[in-house]
């Protein structure tokens, strides 16, 4: 049995047109990105890309002097809070929601959605093209942001800042910023692509998730590996002490390795990009009924 | 008999918008050849077209194209092109690009995709303006424009719904012949209009709906033939108009003979035209009259819907 099923999952394998996809799905990154990034209906995710970029720019306009070294490990805490609280929880959230539910959504709005559907790619290869532009989109955006916020954090601190990248922990930490800004990316990115699937109007589901991902720390292990942030948080390279009123947006676990983390958040995203394929073949083109 | 896997096939194909019906029990069989697809606003013309192009599922029944169905994209929609009636274009995008890179997601290269493009914008005429931004076309334009791109792959059928709207009649004169040489070529094509009498003139067959059911489909003079109940008209233009009315009033099936305004012609309305063609040519060969013209003065898709439909000359 097991053979047998080997051999055809081979056989099905080599009957696909891998070249052919492979085009597609370039095509329709190329078009999906000339559709929604350089697209004026998208200043608002630069804004929220942007404000933590815009405030460190403002501090920092006017703190003229070098900052001193002292307060480096402060600053790094803040950076650490500016990522975790607010990129993961609502930047990049809200940003993917705007991004994620255009993909097709935004399609039905213009009335273009039966162009791709008269093509001759398959809706799955659909699905994956429009998922990898959204998140291209999304990941460029925000690590670019990510990146502008932790040079202006340690830039003021002239040579002692300098040191604390290139000789302490600086590197690694913006590793890990990166990634975990690409992982709530896809993470998000994959979710939202499905609630458009799913809803007429993906706002209300999307709140319902936000208030998911606020309470999952609250929420039993089992029901915590059904939330993005839930993996996210073993990867913050810097400890956030709960205190305070972010306390409730602040998670505290069990420790996972951060491999592990990663591996879930990508198999959570696979799972739900795999349910999406499955929903976009439901989909009719019925513009008056929208 | 044509094989199924050169055909368009609805079997028993019904669709339903929640409660309120799209089309019910819709089956017929399609050649190669123009199709024309006749009815008023609603009655389920673009839902049919829709069906067969697979951008809506049936609710019940089966649909095969070339021996396809719509589970399979990637082989339909390389023997198929769609020309929609939605006025609505990719944001951004000129009239190159609308047909450029649809055909590489086809999987053709670049320079096959930019030679097949420039021929089809060739065809449409559409060569001039295909730099322009799409959104600063003409209705009569963007109606080209996306036949262009619906014939840009070279298809095996070519769906077309309403696509005579917004052409003047030098363009629509063009586009009609268009569709004429892609038939001749073995093409399946499938136009949806309400120009009846332009339409009319090409199409090899006719598929009249009216709410949501096919009420006749064939060629059009078998379809005129199963109106039985409505007597068949035929002009004769001649030289001794009364001689020809009156020999017709002899004849059983002919129910009125009238003498046309000019007097060199009589309108013969009768139920059974083979045997008053039989019964003319006895007529002229006898030497009474001298006959000019002979043409049916309703066999064409607008007569048969109204006698069918009962539509009072209202939009079809």
């Amino acid at each position: 049995m097991n053979a047998r099923l080997i051999t055809r999952a081979k056989e099905w394998t080599q009957e696909q047109p891998w070249e052919l996809y492979a085009t597609q799905i370039f095509v329709l990154m190329r078009n999906e990105i000339r559709r929604n990034l350089f697209a004026r209906r998208r200043l608002w995710v630069y804004l929220l890309a942007a404000i933590p970029v815009v405030i460190l720019l403002v501090q920092r306009a006017f703190a003229r002097n070098t900052a001193e070294p002292f307060y480096i490990e402060s600053a790094t805490r803040v950076l650490a809070r500016i990522v975790h609280l607010y990129y993961v929880r609502l930047g990049i959230f809200f940003a993917c929601m705007g991004i994620f539910t255009w993909l097709f959504r935004g399609e039905v709005v213009e009335r273009t959605l039966h162009y791709q559907f008269l093509v001759p790619v398959r809706r799955e290869v659909l699905v994956i093209g429009k998922f990898l532009a959204g998140t291209l989109i999304s990941i460029f955006l925000f690590e670019s942001a990510v990146l502008a916020c932790f040079y202006l954090t340690y830039d003021r601190f002239g040579a002692a800042g300098w040191s604390y990248i290139f000789d302490g922990p600086g590197l690694h930490q913006l590793g890990a910023y990166l990634l975990v800004t690409a992982l709530t990316c896809i993470g998000y990115g994959s979710v939202f692509l499905a609630l458009s699937l799913l809803f007429k109007n993906p706002i209300v589901p999307g709140l319902v998730l936000m208030g998911w991902e606020t309470i999952a720390p609250i929420l039993p292990a089992w029901a915590q590996r059904l939330s993005v942030t839930s993996y996210l948080r073993h990867l913050c390279p810097v400890e956030l002490p709960v205190e305070g009123p972010l306390a409730i947006f602040t998670v505290v676990a069990e420790p996972v390795a951060p491999v592990l983390a990663i591996l879930g958040l990508l198999c959570l995203s696979v799972a739900v990009l795999v349910l999406s394929c499955f929903l976009i073949d439901r989909i009719e083109i019925t513009y008056t009924a929208e | 008999m044509t094989s199924p896997n050169r055909q368009i096939v609805f079997d028993s194909v019904s669709k339903f918008y929640g409660e309120v019906l799209g089309v019910n029990r819709v089956s017929f069989a399609l050649d190669p050849g123009i199709t024309s697809l006749v009815g008023p606003n609603g009655s389920g013309k673009t839902t049919l077209l829709n069906l067969l192009t697979g951008l809506i599922k049936p609710t019940r029944g089966s649909i095969h194209v070339l021996g396809l169905t719509t589970g399979q994209p990637v082989e339909l929609f390389r023997q198929v092109g769609y020309c929609t009636q939605f006025d609505s274009f990719p944001p951004g995008s000129t009239g190159y690009d609308f047909i450029f890179w649809p055909l590489r997601l086809h999987g053709f290269g670049r320079e096959q995709a930019a030679r097949l493009t420039d021929e089809a914008l060739e065809r449409a005429g559409m060569t001039q303006v295909a730099r322009r931004k799409v959104a600063g076309y003409s209705k009569g334009m963007r109606q080209r424009i996306r036949l262009a791109q619906a014939i840009a792959h070279h298809p095996s059928v070519l769906v077309l719904d309403e696509p005579l709207n917004g052409l003047d009649p030098i363009a629509r004169a063009e586009a009609i012949a268009l569709f004429g040489a892609l038939a001749v070529q073995g093409m399946h094509v499938i136009i949806s209009s309400h120009i009846l009498e332009e339409v009319d003139r090409i199409s090899d067959r006719v598929v009249l709906m009216s709410s949501g059911y096919v009420v006749a489909e064939g060629q059009i003079r078998e379809v005129r033939q199963e109106v039985r109940d409505h007597p068949m008209q035929i002009l004769v233009r001649c030289s001794n108009a009364a001689r020809l009315a009156s020999a017709a009033f002899e004849l059983n099936h002919v129910v009125e003979a009238k003498i046309v305004n000019d007097g060199r012609g009589v309108l013969i309305r009768t139920r059974d035209a083979e045997q008053f063609y039989l019964r003319l040519n006895k007529i002229v060969c006898s030497g009474l009259i001298e006959v000019e013209a002979v043409a049916p003065a309703d066999d064409d898709v607008d007569s048969i819907y109204q006698y069918l439909i009962g539509c009072n000359g209202g939009p079809i």
